[in-house]
């Protein structure tokens, strides 16, 4: 995923405009686990809601998988979302309605409209990967804190995306827990070669990434391990 | 299992609530719908069945005489005023050929002749004046049945014998066997013998009606071999106008439909079906709202899981019919537990409320088409209530949605 002078701005009309992200250089390689750091109101949800095809960048061009983002409709960008990008959020997010094999199932549920029961099959393997075999036909609700977030992390594999976001998918969690499922996308990082971005506030968790990316500002900062893009400092 | 109704069924069951507050909304008002409808039905055909029961469907009679149209010139002056001529024993002649013309029509399905005229009944020094109406009786009970208007005697018509209404027979003292003397204003007199006593329903009829053999009423009332009034029962009773119009073309007489005879019923009828009409629209728009108000409160409930299933991917399109999906759902299992409440009120009221003799004050005519049509037009009203619903369920923003 490639992003080139990415801005966006708020308001405009009556209300002042507010520009939240003042031209954002970035690139994903493939493969990579990176780590998104920045004080709140650096703008690091509109980074992410942006890289996740839930928002438009007011400027600026977005690539991803090699295609390019820009003017295409709501129904081409969910396709797009569907596709490539899986989504892990602070607060696990599971369906309540669902069990946990039918919310990992989900993704590829919603997307093609049906699933088969190799696409069943896959689910369960998924799940019994991080260790919840048996708690497949159990409710959200049924489910532990830790639980819930490791049903989060394998759906958002299913559809095998080339990236996942995840928006401080420890958040909520105790600090063992946290450790566990950091641990857990460290291991399906280096098993499936799946690429992360995730944010966090947390600077140990952050710290066993092998590359940060802090924004300030609406800013990029210099973060030293890979070249951060070069107009990062100014517009 | 397809992603729309596995969703649609999840969450309907979830918000178990809301969903069984929709559906007894949708049962009440399809149950009121059914229930008006079969009630009301129910009582026209039974109001029409007893007003035709003594009626054809459309009766021929002898086109009018009237007078020629004088010829005035441009400039003339009327000097007379020609009065509206009498229609004097005007009869039908040759009429077995109409019979028999009018029988091969399309919607027909029976013909009946009837000769009849004013006379006077009398026994032992009581006189009534009454209408004598000569017809072969197996014709005419296939247009007007009277096996169940059968009091006393037998439904036979042999020479010399004479079925009249029960007002008449108690007046006269008479019962099945007994004798009278029927006379008419032309000097004909003859003696018969009671055959049946009949109970047309009305009052008036019973006192008057008397029936012959057409041939005896032809000689009583010197018409010859002429009959006045020819009646017609329609296959297909409410067709009966354009029927008339069709049979008044062919035989070139006057033909009166059974509702332009009963003008005042026909408009009754039109206004009491305007009126359920109006109560059955007004039912399906609260219905209609009831769906919409309680699914829009579901999407901004379940804001959050659209904005999920949208970030993971789902089309708007596929959100949009989850919702659809609802209303329908709703609306057509509504329509069933509606139709059975309906039918159950209706039911009771039919056997509770009941008249003198017995028969049910209310009628209900309930028939399968009934529930087939509410069942559609049920879920179809669901799908559209759910419509605005489901367009702002598939217009959420899921970065609003999700954040809440």
């Amino acid at each position: 995923m490639t992003l080139e002078g990415v801005k966006k701005s708020y308001g405009g009309g009556k209300s002042p405009l507010v520009e939240v992200l003042h031209g954002i250089e970035l690139q994903l390689v493939e493969g990579e686990f990176a780590a998104l750091l920045g004080p709140s109101g650096s703008g690091k949800s509109t980074l992410l809601n942006i890289m996740g095809l839930l928002e438009t960048p007011t400027a600026g061009e977005l690539h991803i998988a090699g295609t390019a983002t820009a003017g295409l409709d709501d129904a081409a960008r969910t396709a797009l979302r569907n596709r490539y990008l899986g989504f892990v959020f602070q607060f696990h997010h599971l369906l309540p309605a669902f069990s946990a094999l039918e919310n990992v199932m989900m993704p590829l549920f919603a997307g093609q409209g049906r699933v088969t029961p190799q696409d069943r099959q896959r689910a369960a393997m998924l799940l019994q990967r991080v260790g919840l075999a048996d708690h497949a036909a159990k409710r959200p609700v049924q489910l532990s804190g830790g639980q819930q977030q490791r049903v989060a992390i394998v759906r958002a594999l299913m559809n095998r995306p080339r990236l996942v976001l995840a928006d401080e998918p420890t958040g909520n969690l105790d600090t063992q827990t946290a450790d566990e499922v950091f641990a857990l996308l460290h291991e399906l990082n280096r098993e499936d070669g799946t690429t992360f971005l995730i944010v966090t506030h947390d600077q140990r968790l952050a710290d066993g990434c092998p590359r940060q990316i802090r924004l300030l500002d609406g800013r990029l900062q210099p973060d030293g391990l890979l070249s951060p893009a070069p107009s990062a400092s100014g517009r | 299992m397809n992603f729309v109704w596995m969703v649609a069924w999840r969450l309907l069951r979830e918000g178990r609530f809301q969903t069984a507050l929709i559906l007894a909304g949708v049962s009440i008002g399809v149950g009121v719908i059914v229930y008006i409808t079969a009630i009301v039905s129910g009582l026209q055909a039974n109001i029409i069945e007893r007003t035709l029961s003594t009626q054809a469907h459309v009766v021929l009679r002898p086109a009018d005489i009237v007078n020629q149209a004088p010829l005035t010139v441009p400039g003339s002056v009327k000097l007379a005023d020609i009065a509206k001529r009498t229609q004097r024993e005007n009869t039908i002649a040759n009429w077995g050929g109409i019979v028999a013309r009018v029988r091969g029509m399309p919607n027909v399905s029976a013909v009946a002749a009837m000769a009849s005229g004013p006379g006077v009944a009398q026994q032992g020094g009581v006189r009534k004046s009454v209408v004598l109406m000569g017809v072969e009786l197996e014709d005419y009970q296939q247009v007007v049945r009277l096996d169940n208007k059968l009091q006393a005697g037998r439904l036979l018509l042999p020479t010399g014998t004479a079925l009249i209404g029960k007002e008449l027979a108690a007046d006269l003292g008479l019962q099945p066997g007994g004798r009278l003397r029927v006379q008419t204003a032309t000097g004909g007199s003859q003696s018969v013998t009671v055959g049946a006593v009949l109970d047309f329903g009305l009052k008036d009829l019973n006192k008057r009606w008397v029936l012959l053999p057409l041939r005896e009423a032809q000689n009583l009332l010197g018409f010859q071999r002429d009959v006045t009034e020819i009646y017609v029962k329609s296959e297909r009773l409410f067709e009966a106008e354009s029927l008339a119009a069709n049979l008044a073309l062919v035989t070139g007489l006057t033909a009166d439909s059974w509702q332009s005879s009963n003008g005042q019923l026909v408009t009754a009828l039109k206004s009491q079906t305007a009126s359920s009409l109006m109560i059955r629209v007004f039912v399906t728009f609260a219905v209609a709202l009831g769906i919409a108000s309680v699914l829009v409160v579901s999407v901004v409930q379940r804001q959050r899981e659209i904005g999920i299933l949208r970030a993971m991917g789902t089309p708007a399109s596929r959100i949009l019919a989850v919702f659809l999906l609802q209303g329908g759902l709703v609306g057509l299992f509504g329509s069933l537990f509606g139709s059975l409440l309906g039918a159950v009120m209706a039911e009771g009221i039919s056997r509770m409320a009941k008249t003198e003799d017995g028969s049910p004050l209310f009628p209900v005519a309930l028939d399968g088409e009934l529930f087939v049509t509410t069942a559609l037009i049920a879920t179809l009203v669901g799908v559209l209530a759910a419509l605005l619903p489901a367009l702002r369920a598939a217009r959420l923003d899921p970065v609003v949605a999700i954040r809440g």
